[in-house]
């Protein structure tokens, strides 16, 4: 991607705006890691402590039946069920902060389980799960249509839901699809 | 409806802490010292994740800025809008896995030009929501982990954006107009 960039410069005439942009790029990724970590280490703390409660695996208990079917390779019981869990309710809320660090310790849960550095099937599913978004408000948007004063500004919920569904079916289905074909 | 579930992912969070610390102490577990724990593995987990963050947001800003992302745009658009995708929704669509902050101006910017009550206004709104920046999940979780070969998951995220953006024009057509 860089260097179609570059080279793209080269004949555009646009090495300047290239040349700040690469590290208005790379500060932007520091601030960016900043205000991830403090969500980070807030949430994995917390976590951490529902684990040792052994919240984590009721909660992995409880809907065990219907998660089992997306992620047949995770054992019962494993705390990789329950982070998953967690992320996938935590993205239905719209918070997305919270979401993502109960992303990574599922991914991490996981990984203890491939033992590869390869993505496994649990995980790409999980992932393909999350890039086609879980949402049941859409806050941000709201947010915007409300600050150029839409008549009703939440009319969109209900196309947001019924086209976020769509999605994560066809996205389950494909992921599915090409998973029995790596399997031949 | 929407009131409603408002309200719960405001209450959402503080009570699930309020929830974890009740039975963290029902069950004797020394809370405080187990968050502290918890806590500096998230720090180790973001200083792992930066430069995989650092070289995924650097490259896309080079690709901006050269014009070479907006060159691909406007060699797309034909394309899309063969599909039945606006020509002005074409910007959006393309940046919406990659870059989320972009994607964000251009919604903006056409709720900002056409109202958010108009029918661009109203899919832009809509795509925005229905799915996420592909490249910077995909950069976050597996970088976090440490894994670098992908399988397929780039794929077939990429493929379900693209449906979920036929998928909104489809529904958005066929609600409000």
């Amino acid at each position: 991607m860089a260097i179609i960039g570059i080279v793209y410069a080269m004949f555009n005439g646009t090495m300047e705006q290239v040349n700040e942009a690469l590290f208005e790029g790379a500060s932007e990724a520091v601030t960016l890691v900043i205000s991830l970590s403090s969500v980070l280490v807030f949430w994995l703390g917390m976590m951490r402590v529902a684990e040792r409660a052994g919240i984590l695996k009721g909660f992995s208990k409880l809907f065990r039946p219907i998660v089992k079917r997306l992620f047949p390779e995770i054992p019962d019981g494993h705390p990789a069920m329950g982070y998953i869990l967690a992320n996938f309710s935590a993205n239905l809320f719209g918070l997305g902060n919270a979401a993502t660090p109960m992303g990574i310790k599922a991914m991490e849960e996981m990984k203890k389980i491939s033992k590869s550095d390869h993505a496994s099937n649990s995980m790409i599913t999980f992932l393909v799960i999350n890039t086609s978004s879980l949402t049941l408000v859409p806050t941000t948007v709201i947010g915007i249509r409300m600050e150029y004063s839409s008549a009703a500004p939440t009319e969109i919920v209900a196309s947001t839901i019924l086209a976020t569904f769509i999605t994560t079916v066809s996205a389950i289905t494909i992921d599915r699809l090409m998973q029995k074909s790596r399997q031949k | 409806m929407v009131e409603w579930l408002t309200v719960i992912s405001i209450w959402l969070v503080p009570v699930t802490v309020m929830m974890i610390l009740i039975v963290a102490i029902i069950r004797k577990v020394p809370a405080y010292e187990v968050f502290v724990e918890g806590g500096k593995e998230g720090l180790k987990m973001s200083v792992s994740l930066l430069p995989f963050l650092l070289g995924m947001l650097v490259a896309i800003a080079i690709l901006r800025s050269s014009g070479a992302l907006d060159a691909f745009i406007g060699l797309l658009q034909p394309v899309l809008s063969k599909v039945g995708i606006p020509a002005d929704i074409a910007p959006l669509a393309i940046l919406r896995p990659i870059s989320g902050t972009a994607a964000l101006s251009v919604t903006t910017e056409i709720i900002k030009t056409y109202g958010p009550d108009s029918f661009l206004g109203r899919l832009a709104s809509t795509m925005q929501g229905s799915t996420d920046t592909t490249l910077y999940i995909l950069t976050v979780y597996f970088g976090a982990v440490g894994i670098k070969k992908m399988g397929n998951a780039l794929k077939v995220g990429l493929i379900a954006d693209f449906i979920g953006i036929i998928v909104s024009v489809i529904i958005v057509s066929w609600i409000f107009l």
